[in-house]
């Protein structure tokens, strides 16, 4: 068969989201946002959600998600997402709010923020990216970087008696009351993928059930960062990241009750 | 026995060259330019054993950029 014959409108079984613009990723190769752009394009275009979704974008690389994703926006201070979130969401019931964050926003700056709006069981999804390490500022230490890891600030490798242990931001919130989904996922090989898009799918579900609080966090990879090409990281991550942060669903009441 | 035909359109000029895409492709169909390289200065991914593809779309999940597009026929 000849490639003309196959490419076809109606032979097409995957195309770009339709709520991706145009404009070109500012992000590094390789880099994991990109995937999570797309994954969260899809699924509040599969859910009818292009009029209602309002996302909160971070300080950190994701800054300029609003750049990329066909959705209403807000950008917060450096870590307070969830308490904009909080606001938004109480002021316009009727839309889905979704926060988008870095582990140096989300678990540094950002801590009593996020377990304060989880704790208060808002109806959002909160998403982190973790990828332990601050990526936009250069590759300093953040509180998810493992122990042992080189980075900007830690030369000689993080250590446990110097800079405490890394710190499981799904494992805290998931004790709070106020959460209703909490998983974490990653996005390095097409399962994977698969499945993060299912745990987004279900966490933007139950925000427009007004269901508590969903936190979906990715373990994703900085090659800039990690100073690895992007092959290396995701191998990195799946080596070393998964040990300290295994993948898959922490808590889901939808299954207990 | 059927036959599955797929093909793979790559935007050259979005693609990043970050290489996850020919590391995700299971029939070895893509592959990175060897010399030429897009507007940006990398060396964008193309479909070098193109016969090979069976549409999976396995390449268009993992890219970060969303340059990929995936056309599946089934040949009865």
């Amino acid at each position: 068969m000849k490639r003309e014959d196959i490419i076809k409108l109606e032979n097409k079984v995957y195309s770009r989201p339709r709520l991706l613009n145009d404009n070109i990723m500012h992000y590094c190769p390789g880099c994991s946002h990109g995937v999570v752009h797309k994954l969260v394009a899809e699924v509040i275009d599969e859910l009818g959600l292009e009029d209602k979704a309002i996302g909160v974008a971070p300080v950190g690389c994701a800054v300029f998600a609003y750049n990329y994703i066909d959705c209403d926006w807000i950008e917060a201070a450096h870590g307070r997402a969830p308490a904009v979130a909080t606001a938004a969401n109480r002021l316009n019931p009727e839309n889905v709010v979704f926060t988008y964050q870095g582990d140096g926003d989300l678990a540094a700056i950002g801590t009593a923020e996020t377990i304060h709006a989880c704790t208060r069981g808002e109806n959002i999804v909160i998403i982190l990216i973790n990828n332990g390490i601050y990526g936009m500022t250069g590759g300093q230490m953040s509180p998810c970087t493992l122990e042992g890891a080189k980075t900007a600030t830690t030369p000689y490798g993080r250590r446990v008696d110097l800079n405490g242990f890394p710190l499981r931001v799904a494992n805290v919130v998931s004790l709070l009351d106020g959460t209703c989904y909490v998983t974490r996922q990653a996005v390095h090989t097409t399962a994977a993928v698969r499945k993060a898009k299912a745990a987004l799918k279900k966490a933007f579900i139950n925000a427009r059930d007004k269901k508590g609080t969903s936190f979906v966090e990715i373990v994703s990879t900085c090659s800039s960062g990690w100073k690895m090409t992007p092959e290396k990281a995701n191998q990195w991550m799946a080596e070393n990241m998964f040990a300290h942060y295994p993948l898959g669903d922490i808590k889901d009441t939808d299954k207990t009750e | 026995m059927a036959k599955i035909h797929g093909a793979v359109t790559i935007d050259r000029d979005r693609c990043k060259g970050c290489d996850l895409c020919v590391v995700a492709c299971p029939c070895g169909v893509l592959s990175l330019q060897p010399k030429e390289v897009n507007d940006r200065g990398y060396h964008f991914a193309y479909p070098a054993n193109e016969d090979a593809c069976i549409g999976c779309a396995a390449c268009a999940m993992v890219c970060p950029d969303a340059c990929i597009e995936v056309y599946k026929v089934i040949e009865k």
